[in-house]
């Protein structure tokens, strides 16, 4: 099938580089990137690198900056502070298709999806494929729902009714539509913006799955999450945010889960009040960590880890049944 | 492309996650042709017409079917866009006076520096275009919803239609511009009528089916009409995946800019003078035609066959309560009537043909 089937519209330019080769720069990264709202300082002093065959999980409990983060990476606001670089050149976004055609693809907690618009109209909305010249130029409907059926197939989602309106689909049949079009669409870099946070256990894992798959394609991934069971099944980095900004930026090697989701759960401000939390009957605190093993990166002999690939190339593993995850709120 | 992520995803996936286990299924054809915007309105207008073939047999003349058709026109011209926008999620509450401020500009240009009507005409495009333009970029610049926008827009145009008409003319209707170049060609254009089997058709009833087929089209099989659905179903989610949601928007208005001259120079054609005060309460007809039509307040669905069926309604009803013999006084109270039984029917039709 075709690699760049969106040649002919020419409405996106972005090529999956299959050949660039990892070690080299970050496609994106952000240096000390921050935005402010007025007087209010969402995000500060963020520093966020994406590689090419790298998951880049980003934690942080609700109001940390993780949405901010993300509207700043994919276009849909302007960072006021720092840097803001992809390929090695500085850039600033005024619209998310400038985003699109940077290779910048996001998949958004909402999907970005028309509800009442058919299934094949929402996989081809905004990158529509055409034929014919200018006054008559018209949507190529028939190729339009065969590559879309394609692709779906391919992500192992078969529907009858591509006529249907995408609203009636299942949540994660609607993720998997969503990824399936970001992927479709030539993306160097996918943002998911909270991809499991509606689904159910064994759903999360097919997303979880499709993660794996889309980093073993070569794309970058930046995974917006605040399960830290979810991040670490498919994480090669971790950033955690924590009122806007990062608590603990440390590669997979650094961290275990148990770190993590401490990290996670409020964990360091938990420790924090160890002391008085002790003195209150019926608080349990022999479970909290001491503030003193939170500290920044741990060192490297914590991490026996849980079963989960390092190697971009052992897909298979994040695709067994994900445990039930205590939420990490 | 899909070869390299073969190995990754070709394996089942969890159940749930999709496959046909019989969810999806394909609902039968009965429904999936209900759930079509213009059914509901399809089936209600040829009710309409049913009861009135009955009701008054002076319909069933060509000529009166000719007089029906005429009337329908002038309310689907303008519905077209109107019906358009809305299902770009917005509405027009100057759409009415519009057509009257177009008609106006274009013969006391024409009139007052004695030019050829063409260049009146022109101008008023131009002003008619502007008005739209107007309203989609206060709309997109401020955020506003466009019930306030246009409504304000309402109220300026009403204003200076009778201001403007008076200072210049001195009177509330401009003078009679049927004696000025031009007149005849544009009258052929826009207000002339031709013969069918010895009944005589208007010309606007050919520009109506002319601009619904067009309009079809571009709403199904280009990539604007894709916009415009999208842009009313909704916004966000557009804008993220890279449509011009700007543009759309203010584009859509510019069309009903576009609806608004054609109909006024329709008007203005038809009898070479304008009253200042009219087109007051029209744009609720235009609305409540594409409603009728099937087009959802809220945006994001229907079509432009709708409207059409719309429109001839009103024009059926319109007329065919004066063929009756009955009181037209109360043709307002059947239309309400008619408006809240034709949503209530696309309500039930819409719940039948999407429950699964």
């Amino acid at each position: 099938m075709t690699t760049n089937a969106a040649s002919e519209s020419g409405t996106h330019g972005a090529v999956l580089k299959d050949t660039s080769p990892e070690g080299e720069g970050p496609v994106v990264e952000l240096r000390g990137a921050g935005k402010s709202y007025g007087n209010i300082r969402a995000l500060h002093g963020v520093d966020l690198a994406v590689h090419s065959g790298r998951v880049t999980c980003v934690l942080g409990d609700n109001g940390a900056g993780k949405s901010t983060l993300i509207k700043i990476v994919s276009g849909l606001h302007q960072h006021t502070e720092g840097e803001f670089l992809v390929d090695g050149a500085p850039v600033r976004f005024g619209t998310p298709r400038e985003a699109l055609d940077k290779g910048i693809a996001t998949v958004y907690q909402d999907l970005a999806t028309v509800p009442l618009m058919p299934v094949w109209r929402n996989f081809f909305l905004g990158s529509e494929m055409t034929k014919g010249p200018w006054p008559v130029r018209r949507l190529d409907i028939a190729r339009m729902k065969r590559t879309a059926d394609e692709e779906l197939r391919n992500m192992g989602i078969v529907l009858d009714d591509l006529e249907q309106p995408i609203g009636t689909l299942s949540g994660g049949q609607r993720q998997c539509v969503a990824i399936a079009r970001a992927v479709y669409f030539g993306a160097r870099v996918l943002i998911l913006d909270e991809p499991t946070a509606a689904l159910g256990v064994k759903q999360s894992g097919v997303v979880l799955k499709y993660i794996a798959a889309a980093r073993d394609r070569g794309l970058g991934v930046i995974f917006i999450t605040h399960n830290p069971h979810h991040a670490y099944m498919v994480g090669d980095h971790f950033s955690v945010l924590r009122l806007g900004t990062l608590e603990l930026s440390a590669d997979r090697s650094e961290v275990s889960l148990e770190e993590l989701t401490n990290h996670m759960a409020g964990g360091a401000e938990l420790a924090a009040l160890k002391h008085e939390l002790a003195q209150v009957r019926g608080v349990d605190v022999d479970g909290l960590p001491e503030e003193r093993d939170l500290t920044a990166p741990a060192p490297p002999t914590s991490t026996s880890a849980p079963a989960a690939p390092t190697s971009p190339t052992t897909t298979s593993a994040p695709a067994a049944p994900v445990p039930p995850a205590p939420e990490g709120k | 492309m899909s070869q390299q992520a073969a190995p990754a995803v070709a394996t089942p996936p969890a159940p749930g996650s999709g496959q046909a286990d019989g969810r999806t299924a394909r609902r039968p054809l009965a429904l999936r042709l209900l759930a079509r915007p213009e059914v509901g309105v399809f089936l209600g207008a040829v009710a309409v017409l049913v009861f009135f073939l009955i009701a008054a047999p002076s319909v069933r003349q060509g000529s009166s079917m000719a007089t029906i058709l005429y009337q329908s026109s002038t309310i689907g011209i303008m519905a077209l866009p109107v019906a358009l926008l809305m299902i770009g999620g917005e509405f027009d509450l100057s759409a009415g006076v519009a057509v009257i401020t177009s008609a106006l500009t274009a013969s006391m240009l024409s009139y007052q520096l004695t030019l050829n009507v063409w260049a009146g005409v022109i101008v008023a495009l131009v002003v008619s275009l502007a008005v739209g333009a107007f309203n989609g970029w206060m709309l997109v610049k401020t955020g506003l919803p466009s019930f306030l926008v246009t409504l304000g827009t309402f109220l300026i145009l009403q204003g200076v239609n009778l201001a403007v008409t008076k200072l210049v003319t001195g009177n509330v209707a401009t003078d009679d511009i049927s004696n000025m170049d031009g007149f005849d060609q544009a009258k052929a254009l826009f207000a002339s009528s031709f013969d069918v089997g010895g009944v005589e058709v208007k010309i606007t009833v050919v520009w109506w089916l002319v601009f619904a087929a067009i309009a079809t089209w571009v709403l199904l099989r280009t990539k604007y009409g894709n916009w415009v659905f999208a842009v009313g179903g909704n916004k966000d989610s557009a804008r993220a995946v890279g449509v011009p949601v700007t543009f759309t928007k203010i584009t859509l208005f510019m069309l009903v800019g576009f609806g608004a001259w054609f109909v006024g120079m329709h008007q203005l054609f038809s009898f070479n003078t304008v009253q200042s005060g009219e087109g007051v309460g029209q744009e609720l007809i235009y609305i409540a035609a594409a409603v009728i039509g099937g087009c959802l307040l809220t945006g994001g669905y229907g079509s432009a066959v709708g409207p059409v069926f719309g429109a001839f309604m009103f024009g059926m009803v319109n007329q065919g309560i004066v063929y009756a013999g009955w009181n037209p006084d109360w043709f307002k109270a059947f239309l309400g009537v008619m408006l809240l039984g034709a949503v209530l029917i696309n309500l039930w039709v819409q719940r039948t043909a999407t429950r699964r």
